[in-house]
């Protein structure tokens, strides 16, 4: 378990127009792949996540914007629980679809 | 704010004065549905017309008997969801024979306009800066209903009814 | 040959100009909504019960959009349409669904009003599949069909969804309502875990009438529906429905989401007086503004007149040569093919779970195959079932062997309709936002442990659903074994319930003891029906045994060790 403050955070929502699942990425811009995401600190994740709020609101860009905790394992990020790995990767029982499918 | 009435902006005659601050003698106000619970007495001999808000946890019973002693009943929807309102206001005219006006204030969407004239309704106080349009077109959208109510429809054929509502 | 022309339609409400109008405005309408949203005007707070009243959700991937499917009832022609669909805007495939409705998973904001009018198209729309209004109106998946059958169902289901169709008092409820109506003899519709339930009966005189079961449903508190009128006559049929929604509408708490459903009311206010609020309601509605004529009932009736039968010999010689000669149709026979009213014709059902497949889901190529078999051999009629798979109700028992050949070459001849592998998976953590656990793969594996039909009709009549949280659309507390998946810190665990019963012997399954993991729960699955086999006595259900035995027995197997 890593200490509560060494957890790193990625943002997330919904596009507003098709629903698809997108992330924050370093700059502010929202992308499609996790491994694009901006990777925050606790403290980095709750400014940015107040202004991707306000932002993918005002633009009518996003919908259900959150933060979710992320772990390093072997160097490679993942989303802790198993809920943002499937919305990161797509279905666990369809592996041809969602965006395991276009990696 | 602005008045929703007919499918349009409207004149409002009425104001809304909150408890504690004194009730004008010379033109159309609403009070407290609680205001009038407690003060009832000092409206006795009022000429001009008296109107009433109700939230939304109030029913149509709770003001009932006193129904002839108001021109307006205005009910509230704390959250546009809340649909309470739309049971009162039937309530109001089908069992309680209420034939004043019926407002909606609160949260409430053009989307759900064409439902409060169908239930009872007589007017909307919308939010302001609220687009006009919407207002209007929420009631000529949809011209079929598939259940009376109270507003005036007229059978169609089966379950259906025409809606003839576009003001 | 019982080809019936597309346009035909038999058994299913046909729409007319004035109904094509409705549905044409509705889609322009949410349209403009989308429009409205999109620049802004509308709040996503505000769009959001908009765009679930049409069907529309926001779920983990992408919108899910769910298309009603009338009381599980369609033709070819709108499956063959859903197929479209599905190719254009989804991935290819759908997923039928406990409410017998289809779900697809992939649909994009922008494009669902064109999905809409493509609906339209072939008299079908998505309206109040969601939302916290009257929801489609679910029935018995044999209705019209049934030997048991005492009033055909759709008659009354379709009413109610005229009736319920934009309500302008009863769209914002405090939450949403179910109804189910069985108007046969068994109940295979779940009437008592209904929001209302409703017995289609008939009296002495031959007159059509409806028992009323109120404040049942699964969920966080399950509550089996409650008696509430013996006997509701047809004419008052829906001034009745009308003063139990109003004294919901107006005393169901909105406080609280998970204290919304009419069911905690019911409980809250207690049976009398819930009970006398309704009365008193019914006594003033019940005039002539709310009763409902016979003529249009009849009128109704008449999209439901039952399609041209041939006249035919009870029992077919050609069924019974093929079943001596091939076994595993014999065994799908056995399984899957019910007993019709029409002399020589038989309901067959279409399992839509195959060993290891994911419940409930279909191929857009295995929708166009349905559609041609239902024109070939079911009067171009088909249904879905709340156990979510396709009915084709109408077949000659002369055609079975041919359509079994043709199902089973494309994986579609599944034999187990009843049984330990007709799995209830709701979509769990792999589609849903709620979703606590993944519902998926554990019935996969489960049906996969127990592919064997041998095995399986050995083990006989016992139904596994699963839900992925407490919200409960797998029905998991009504299963015979429920499984309801749980998060532990992080990790999915799986809770096992015994003893939940949807028929008429309404009963919610107890939990037999602490969650397990994936694995551990498929091993005590096994477990459990291994004991059951040990345990029973001739011609005892696993329900039966469990009744006579108790938990004990199945308990110890399992959590021995610890
Ligand atoms: S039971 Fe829960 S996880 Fe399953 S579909 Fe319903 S809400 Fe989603």
């Amino acid at each position: 378990m890593p200490s509560p403050d060494g957890t790193l955070h990625a943002i997330t929502a919904n596009r507003l127009r098709d629903g698809v699942v997108v992330f924050l990425a370093a700059g502010g811009a929202w992308v499609e792949s996790f491994a694009d995401a901006a990777l925050l600190t606790k403290a980095e994740a709750e400014p940015a996540l107040a202004a991707a709020k306000a932002q993918a609101d005002g633009d009518q860009f996003g919908v259900d914007v959150y933060a979710f905790e992320v772990e390093r394992a072997d160097g490679t990020a993942q989303p802790v629980k198993m809920r943002e790995r499937i919305r990161a990767l797509g279905p666990s029982v369809r592996l041809d679809l969602g965006k395991q499918a276009a990696a | 704010m602005p008045l929703i009435e007919n499918g349009r902006i409207g004149e409002d005659a009425w104001s809304f004065i909150p408890d504690g601050e004194p009730v004008p003698n010379d033109r159309p106000v609403i009070i407290s549905y609680e205001r009038w619970q407690s003060d009832r007495a000092s409206f006795d001999g009022r000429n001009a017309r008296l109107g009433v808000r109700l939230k939304s946890g109030t029913l149509a019973g709770a003001i009932a008997p006193d129904l002839d002693r108001f021109a307006l009943v205005a009910l509230e929807f704390p959250k546009f969801r809340d649909g309470r309102g739309f049971s009162t206001a039937r309530e109001l005219r089908e069992r309680y024979g209420y034939t004043g006006e019926i407002r909606a204030v609160g949260h409430v969407i053009p989307d759900q306009y064409q439902f409060l004239v169908r239930t009872g309704f007589t007017s909307v106080e919308a939010p302001e800066g609220t687009n006009p349009t919407s207002w209007a077109n929420a009631l000529s959208e949809i011209t079929v209903a598939f259940q009376p109510s109270l507003d005036e429809t007229e059978p169609l054929s089966l379950l259906r009814r025409n809606l003839g509502l576009a003001g | 040959m019982n080809h019936i022309a597309p346009g035909a339609r038999a058994g299913i409400y046909h729409y007319d100009a004035i109904d094509r109008r409705f549905v044409g405005e509705r889609v322009e309408q949410f349209r403009k909504q989308v429009d409205r949203r999109l620049a802004g005007e509308l709040t996503e707070e505000e769009f959001k019960p908009i765009r679930l009243m049409n069907g529309l959700y926001l779920q983990l991937h992408a919108y899910m959009l769910r298309i009603a499917v009338p009381y599980g009832v369609m033709s070819a022609v709108q499956l063959r349409k859903l197929a479209e669909i599905g190719r254009t805007y989804d991935k290819g495939y759908g997923h039928f669904t406990t409410r017998q409705n289809l779900q697809y998973n992939w649909i994009k904001l922008e494009d669902t009003p064109a999905i809409l009018n493509a609906l339209a198209d072939v008299d079908m729309h998505a309206l109040q599949t969601s939302g916290n209004c009257v929801r489609n109106v679910t029935t018995d998946q044999f209705v019209g069909a049934a030997k048991d059958e005492v009033v055909d169902g759709r008659v009354y289901a379709e009413i109610l969804r005229q009736w319920t169709t934009l309500h302008p008092e009863f769209t914002y409820l405090p939450r949403k309502f179910k109804i189910a109506i069985s108007g046969a003899v068994s109940d295979r519709a779940a009437v008592r875990v209904h929001d209302v339930g409703l017995l289609a009966r008939r009296n002495e005189a031959g007159e059509a009438g409806f028992t009323f079961y109120v404040g049942g449903g699964l969920g966080r508190s399950p509550f089996i529906g409650k008696l509430v009128r013996e006997w509701v006559a047809e004419e008052d049929f829906v001034a009745y429905l009308e003063a139990i929604l109003r004294v919901y509408n107006q005393y169901g708490r909105r406080d609280n989401i998970y204290k919304a459903r009419i069911k905690i009311l019911v409980h809250e206010l207690g049976l009398e007086k819930f009970k006398a609020e309704v009365e008193e309601e019914f006594a003033r509605l019940r005039g002539p503004k709310y009763r409902l004529d016979p003529a249009i009932v009849a009128e109704i009736r008449t999209h439901f007149a039952p399609p041209p039968f041939e006249e035919l010999p009870e029992t077919s010689e050609a069924l019974a040569r093929a079943k001596a000669e091939n076994p595993a149709f014999a065994n799908w026979v056995a399984v899957n093919v019910a007993e019709h009213k029409a002399p020589g014709y038989a309901i067959a059902t279409i399992s839509l779970k195959p060993p290891g497949g994911i419940p409930g889901d279909a191929t857009c190529d295995q929708m166009d195959l349905i559609a041609d078999l239902a024109e070939r051999y079911s009067f171009g009629e088909l249904r879905v079932s709340h156990v979510q798979n396709i009915v084709l109700a109408h077949v000659k028992q002369d055609d079975l062997f041919a359509l079994w050949q043709q199902l089973d070459a494309a994986g579609l001849g599944t034999a187990n309709a009843g049984l330990i592998g007709d799995i209830i998976a709701c979509p769990g953590l792999d589609y849903c936002a709620l979703a606590n656990a993944r519902s998926i793969p554990l019935a996969q594996a489960l049906s996969a442990r127990f592919a064997d039909p041998v095995r399986q009709r050995t083990i006989g009549e016992l139904g596994i659903k699963i839900s992925g949280c407490i919200n409960a659309c797998g029905h998991h507390h009504v299963g015979a074994i429920g499984i309801l998946g749980v998060d532990k810190k992080g990790t999915e665990f799986y809770q096992i319930t015994v003893g939940g019963d949807p028929t008429l012997t309404t009963a919610i399954g107890d939990i037999l003891g602490p969650a397990l993991t994936e694995e551990e729960t498929v091993d005590a699955i096994e477990a459990i029906v291994e004991v059951y086999l040990a345990h029973r006595t001739e011609g005892e259900r696993f329900l039966d045994t469990l009744a006579r035995v108790g938990h004990g027995p199945f308990k110890e197997r399992i959590y021995a060790a610890d």
